[in-house]
């Protein structure tokens, strides 16, 4: 079982059982009946296969579709995209694409001052890419601090805890067009928060006009529309650590403070690690919500390094795909670092637990 | 609300509330609000005429100016209140304004012209609910074909994805085989790789097989999901050897195992499968936005992005528009919240 180790959270000993509404039975009968009738119409296929092959060669059989789609929609496209960021022009088919080398990277990284984005000649992937650091520190920690404040205070109330559960989790499950356009419409002009602000007697704000409000309303937003997941995590983690723990450390004197600590913050670190984790791989992709609430601006101060890789090769005047590629390679080098992180965390975990 | 006023008396056992509980539930309070608001909002605000949209500071609640049919009049006059210069005030239509001045006429006698200074007059307004928001839309645009896109591509993805997944689940937990360590790992290693890494060579795939502009190509690419196969494979690892080899005892085929024992077993993690992919796929964004280029393709979320981008000015469309997308999902949250926010917490993938 040494793969287990490799993945974010230890799989679950048991899972929900599933509410069973009575009117909803005469349905599901209608479903399952025609769930066995196809099953069963397979069954006379598979079968057949099975007189042919043997039953231990079955396991191919199952595996089969699974692995056909992942390596053509998956493990092809990887190797494929390292030669399409060797290859320069603007066709789509590979045998039609000039091999140029590492020429797309140079040109990637054709800059006098890597600290000055306008020094670079692809200025705007290095904006990309600052705004993308930039919004992963920020977003990133502020979530995870805030999530980790949620849980905590959830983790004191004990009757009404699933039901705020479930209040700060709604907003993950609006998709990221809904979340910003929700936000939209109530930072624009003569929305709630400038009816708020006039009535306090403040001027109003044209937010998406000024870049510092635009970064600021970007992060808050996507903590708004996330943060419910982490919190979810590090709410099972926080009830994970043995109630006696606490009990002894109240009979040996230890205050509140001393018993957080002393106890739920080093016993919280390995799911601490996990969120902050996989918090990261989300944040360097950031785009959909950003891309409708603000489409990249004012001037370039919301583009991330996903919008810069679309509109390069998708939305561009010239389909630049080497280019595009070759950024892509980028980003998944960053996210394979992150994932190396993981890795390593999983297994610290496993041997902390 | 019995939850919230349990919480609310709740003490930590000491009979008193201390500075802890106090905090405990200011931050409950301020943060249900902070995620309802601006749900609550868009609902609101999509039942409101265009007019009222625009009005600074917004009403809380829609309200629509009163109009009334006046004899010889083609069109449906505004009502309005007006202070009359001896103090009394009379309900008026207005004809037009020219102006500082506003040309009014009594309902009930149409023939004489009122005229009057605009500030001496406020408009009738009564509570009404704009449902052309949601009917406008619906005759005038796409949005029944985006709707029907979003339904196909989510519910035919989600039934691929768990047939699919939980077949190689079961080869991988339930069979021994050469290779399967090589799979397994392989799979797994690619759960942190999203689609963004790899849009252009996934867009010549997509493009060679010809599912260009077609909704093959936003259903079949992400169906292999690793977290899925992962997940199955977990689950039916602690279902019992013996189940199975006593049903090939009693001759049934390997498939019969599968359909027959090892799903049933397995439905609690498939629920779980099924919640997340419906999800992944009515939220998904990206890839759609990529491989459907035809307005008739659309999925949901590329209509309204691209609604609210065409009509900028028709927030009461975009609004409403908005609120029929994130119903489905607020519905099935409804009803299985307690399922899904448990199913999450002990998987922690999403």
């Amino acid at each position: 079982m040494t793969d287990s180790r490799r993945v974010p959270i230890a799989p679950p000993a048991q899972l929900p059982s599933l509410p069973r509404p009575g009117w909803g039975d005469r349905v599901s009968d209608l479903f399952y009946a025609l769930f066995a009738g196809v099953m069963n119409v397979l069954d006379v296929f598979f079968a057949a296969i099975q007189r042919w092959i043997g039953s231990r060669r079955m396991a191919y059989v199952f595996v089969l579709p699974n692995l056909l789609i992942f390596g053509i929609f998956v493990l092809f496209p990887m190797l494929l995209n390292f030669y399409y960021s060797l290859t320069g022009g603007t066709a789509l088919f590979p045998q039609s694409r000039p091999f140029v080398g590492l020429q797309n990277f140079a040109h990637l990284f054709d800059c006098a001052n890597f600290l000055n984005p306008n020094t670079c000649r692809e200025d705007r992937f290095w904006r990309g890419v600052y705004n993308t650091v930039f919004y992963v520190v920020f977003q990133v920690g502020i979530m995870v601090l805030v999530a980790l404040l949620t849980a905590l205070v959830l983790n004191r109330t004990l009757r009404s805890r699933g039901f705020f559960r479930s209040v700060f989790f709604y907003p993950v499950l609006l998709s990221p067009v809904v979340v910003a356009l929700i936000w939209k419409w109530i930072l624009q002009r003569d929305g709630l928060i400038n009816a708020a602000l006039v009535s306090l007697g403040m001027e109003r704000i044209v937010f998406f006009l000024n870049a510092n409000w635009a970064v600021f309303w970007v992060i808050f937003i996507s903590t708004w529309a996330q943060m419910g997941f982490y919190m979810l995590i590090l709410l099972a983690g926080l009830q994970s650590i043995p109630s006696e723990l606490y009990e002894a450390s109240a009979m040996d004197g230890a205050g509140r403070l001393q018993s957080f600590r002393h106890i739920t913050l080093p016993l919280l670190m390995p799911t601490m690690l996990v969120v902050t984790v996989l918090a990261l791989i989300r944040a360097v992709q950031v785009f959909d919500q950003v891309w409708v609430l603000t489409g990249g601006g004012p001037g370039t101060a919301t583009t991330y390094v996903v919008q810069y890789i679309y509109e390069t090769a998708f939305a561009g005047q010239i389909a630049r795909f080497g280019l595009a590629s070759a950024a892509s390679m980028v980003l998944g080098i960053a996210l394979l670092l992150f994932t190396l992180v993981q890795l390593k965390v999983g297994q610290r975990s496993d041997i902390g637990a | 609300m019995t939850t919230a006023g349990e919480f609310i008396t709740k003490t930590r056992g000491r009979g008193r509330a201390d500075w802890s509980d106090i905090f405990t539930y200011l931050y409950l309070t301020f943060g249900t609000l902070l995620m309802f608001v601006p749900v609550l909002w868009l609902v609101i605000s999509s039942f409101k005429t265009p007019a009222a949209l625009v009005r600074f500071p917004p009403d809380l609640w829609p309200y629509d100016i009163q109009s009334v049919e006046v004899e010889g009049y083609a069109t449906p006059l505004p009502l309005y209140d007006v202070t009359m210069e001896d103090g009394s005030v009379r309900r008026l239509a207005q004809v037009r304004r020219v102006g500082l001045e506003a040309q009014m006429v009594d309902p009930v006698q149409p023939g004489e012209i009122v005229r009057v200074r605009i500030d001496q007059r406020t408009e009738v307004r009564t509570l009404r609910l704009a449902l052309e928001n949601y009917t406008d839309p619906l005759r005038r645009f796409n949005f029944l074909v985006y709707l029907r896109n979003s339904v196909v591509v989510t519910l035919a993805a989600t039934a691929i994805t768990l047939l699919i997944n939980s077949m190689a689940a079961f080869a991988l937990a339930k069979y021994e085989f050469r290779g399967r360590q090589a799979i397994f790992v392989v799979i797994i290693s690619t759960l942190m790789i999203p689609i963004s890494v790899i849009l252009v060579p996934v867009y010549l795939v997509i493009t060679g097989i010809g599912w260009n502009n077609n909704l093959l190509g936003v259903i079949i690419p992400g169906a292999a999901t690793p977290t899925g196969v992962f997940l199955l494979r977990q689950y039916m690892l602690t279902i019992p050897d013996e189940l199975l080899a006593s049903a090939r005892i009693d001759g049934a085929s390997e498939w019969r195992v599968y359909w027959q024992i090892v799903l049933p077993l397995a439905a609690p993690a498939m629920a779980v499968l099924a919640i997340f992919s419906v999800m992944w796929r009515w939220n998904d964004f990206l890839w759609p936005l990529i491989v459907l280029t035809r307005s008739e393709l659309f999925t949901l979320q590329v209509g309204l992005a691209a609604f609210q981008g065409e009509l900028n000015v028709q927030w009461h469309y975009v609004l409403a528009m908005t609120v029929l997308t994130l119903l489905p999902i607020t519905l099935v949250f409804a009803f299985l919240q307690r399922f899904i926010t448990t199913g999450i917490a002990t998987t922690g993938m999403k």
